[in-house]
């Protein structure tokens, strides 16, 4: 839904500033024309994301019926859901958030050196990178659900990890993978991996080499070339696959459900499913979608203008 | 401000140095390269180069794509390691030694400026990694010796080419290196521009007496700007020495060719006496100083740049110690302000180029007119016969 608001807002706001430069040339009248061919975007867009929003938003607002029947709401403009909403669901929300947040850092460190290898270490050797790319991808083959499905029974009890980490005396006699915090955030990392490694691949894939080797001529070892002339220049890569990795991570529930426990790991994205499809409360689900979006939104831009990447681009 | 940003630079060459190893006070070191060769896989593409640049010398390092000029330079960078052989700057051996602990700063050819930092912190950055104290200032010096001091704040993507040349020299000369690479920094600009940063770079290397290695595939670059040139061909030096003695004395066909032009004649040694040779060439008798002959029997190569060729009329009487042939027919005259440029053919021995100046105001031979070509034997000189007479000879779609 987030990603859908992203990408729908985009493309909103450069389809009408795009049809200009084509209207100024003199002889044609391509004004009507153009904006013809914007019209199935438009309704596209329309149908499926301005409308849904303003129903979110609407129901978000809605009240129960009088003595009506689970589910019956009719309606109102009832900002109290909100506050109850929040008040109800608060550490879920913050935990999405910490959750997405420790993630994104781990696919980062993980994902960064995995990009480097390829797109650096490896230059112009295609068949490897190739290889490289493919293995990263291979995942993707597969369907996110069973991925994760996999990857709980790897972590099982009485699977080898487990009892290995046991032997290792990593974990204590009755400890457990499944159903943890740890498991949740692993899994959330793992597949959200690629969105982080592949942006940061194209970014570090157009850095001149030259400019490394400007940096070692100009008195910087290779960690100082690095950090002041390599890291910067992938800072656009660093920016797109850590919004990639957190935005669908904060949302997400599929993790929190297989990988995690109902109580103390419960992420948004699982309550406001329940909220919908269990319990039928449709106001308070609403509230959180909205809540959520809102919050990625503000957490983003601000993510953004810190990052400050406009003049790299 | 040049005397200041002169002080300046010599002040800097302290943290030059204590990358240990001495360089000689600021003012540029000795740069040895003793038996150095680099191959790629089978592909030799410096072959058992030897050669010393002495400290505050304008060096350049001249010869055709591929002849290992650019992969020369980068081993003394530190960018390529060699081979075999070693590499001293100011004495000490750097062969071993990675690009950031040499004393040496580069100006590429793709200028290579960080499109992240600004100018001015682009020209601040190798002040900044070696700690220097006032790296700002010295940065802001350095954009003054280049006459950019305005652009400070810019990103170098706002920058034309010319002023991100200058910024890719400020940014290598405020480090005041011992010695100052430039890999054919020049390529990029249009031809007018290209002649105004040549003076400018003469200036200023003669300003910071820096040691400077220049390369370029421009022969009139090289010569314009050098004390001293390396001729470059298929990863060996053809010939070292200051542009007036490569050109006025080439001891090779590449050389005689690569740099400027010239008329080589093939003949063979007849006598040689007093001093002189005589070269039996298409049945005249030339002659070339002895000291000037790379070979004095056998098959030789006779050569006359075309500057010294006096046309005369096919009738006119001649002194006996001059070296003349013909006649031949002028079969192109092409008029070029300062001077006319003839082809001459002569039967058996091929065509010639001469130049004239226009002393007397336009052509003064017509197209077609028969006449002779004279010159004074002491400008001759003689080449090995065996090599091919176009060795070097410059594609016309290059020049």
């Amino acid at each position: 839904m987030t990603i859908a608001a992203a990408l729908g807002s985009e493309a909103a706001a450069s389809g009408p500033a795009a049809a200009p430069p084509g209207t100024s040339r003199p002889g044609r009248r391509p004004r009507g024309g153009a904006y013809l061919l914007l019209a199935p975007g438009l309704v596209y867009l329309l149908l499926f994301f301005v409308l849904p929003v303003v129903a979110l938003l609407a129901t978000s607002l809605y009240v129960p019926v009088p003595g009506g029947d689970v589910g019956q709401f009719q309606p109102a403009l009832e900002w109290q859901n909100y506050a109850s909403a929040l008040r109800a669901f608060w550490p879920q929300l913050v935990r999405s958030f910490a959750f997405a947040l420790v993630a994104t850092v781990a696919a980062l460190l993980i994902g960064y050196p995995m990009a480097y290898v390829v797109a650096v270490r490896l230059r112009g050797r295609q068949l490897a990178q190739g290889l490289l790319l493919v293995l990263l991808v291979a995942p993707f083959f597969t369907s996110f659900i069973l991925r994760t499905i996999a990857w709980k029974q790897i972590l099982a009890d009485d699977a080898f990890v487990v009892s290995a980490l046991k032997w290792l005396q990593v974990l204590p006699a009755d400890g457990r993978l499944t159903a943890t915090a740890f498991a949740v955030v692993a899994g959330l990392t793992y597949n959200f991996l690629p969105f982080m490694a592949l942006p940061i691949y194209a970014s570090l894939g157009r850095l001149d080499p030259r400019l490394v080797e400007a940096g070692g001529d100009l008195y910087a070892n290779g960690l100082t070339t690095f950090r002041r002339v390599t890291l910067p220049l992938s800072m656009p890569g660093v920016v797109s696959g850590t919004l990639l990795t957190f935005i669908p991570a904060s949302g997400d529930y599929v993790n929190a459900v297989l990988l995690g426990n109902p109580t103390s790991t419960a992420m948004i994205g699982q309550v406001i499913d329940s909220r919908f499809f269990r319990v039928a409360d449709y106001p308070t689900a609403s509230a959180l979608s909205v809540v959520l979006m809102l919050a990625i939104l503000a957490l983003v831009t601000a993510y953004v203008r810190r990052a400050g990447t406009e003049d790299l681009v | 401000m040049a005397h200041g940003t002169t002080t300046g630079v010599q002040d800097a060459a302290g943290p030059a140095g204590a990358t240990d190893g001495p360089t000689s006070g600021g003012s540029g070191a000795d740069l040895g390269l003793v038996g150095v060769t680099k191959a790629f896989g089978s592909y030799l593409a410096v072959d058992d180069l030897t050669l010393t640049v002495p400290a505050g010398t304008f060096f350049a390092l001249l010869g055709p794509s591929g002849c290992g000029k650019t992969t020369t330079l980068r081993m003394v960078a530190g960018l390529e390691h060699p081979t075999s052989g070693s590499i001293t700057i100011g004495g000490t051996d750097v062969t071993a030694r990675r690009a950031h602990q040499r004393p040496v700063n580069t100006v590429f050819q793709s200028y290579a400026l960080f499109p992240h930092l600004t100018v001015l912190e682009n020209v601040a950055f190798g002040l900044r990694r070696r700690r220097v104290p006032d790296a700002v200032a010295r940065a802001r010096d350095g954009l003054a010796l280049v006459e950019l001091p305005h652009l400070a704040d810019r990103r170098p993507a706002q920058l034309s080419g010319g002023q991100q040349q200058r910024v890719a020299l400020a940014r290598a000369l405020v480090n005041s290196p011992a010695v100052l690479l430039l890999d054919e920094p020049l390529g990029a600009l249009d031809l007018k521009l290209r002649r105004q940063m040549q003076v400018e770079l003469k200036r200023i290397q003669t300003e910071v007496g820096l040691t400077f290695v220049h390369v370029t595939h421009d022969q009139e670059e090289a010569m314009t700007m050098a004390d001293q040139v390396a001729v470059m061909n298929a990863g060996r030096i053809e010939q070292l020495g200051t542009p007036a003695e490569l050109y006025e004395l080439p001891r090779t066909v590449f050389v005689a060719n690569f740099l400027g032009q010239s008329n080589l004649l093939p003949g063979r040694v007849r006598e040689v006496r007093d001093g002189w040779v005589g070269v039996d060439v298409g049945g005249t008798r030339l002659v070339v100083p002895q000291d000037r002959a790379v070979s004095t029997h056998g098959d030789v190569l006779v050569g006359v740049r075309p500057e010294k060729i006096h046309l005369l009329p096919a009738d006119e009487e001649l002194s006996d110690d001059a070296n003349v042939v013909g006649p031949g027919r002028v079969t192109d005259v092409s008029f070029a302000g300062v001077s006319t440029q003839y082809q001459v053919e002569v039967p058996g021995l091929g065509t010639l180029g001469v130049f004239a100046q226009n002393l007397a105001g336009g052509a003064q031979v017509a197209l077609g007119a028969q006449v002779r070509l004279a010159w004074a034997p002491r400008f001759t000189f003689g080449l090995d016969g065996s090599t091919d007479a176009s060795d070097g000879v410059v594609d016309l779609d290059r020049a």
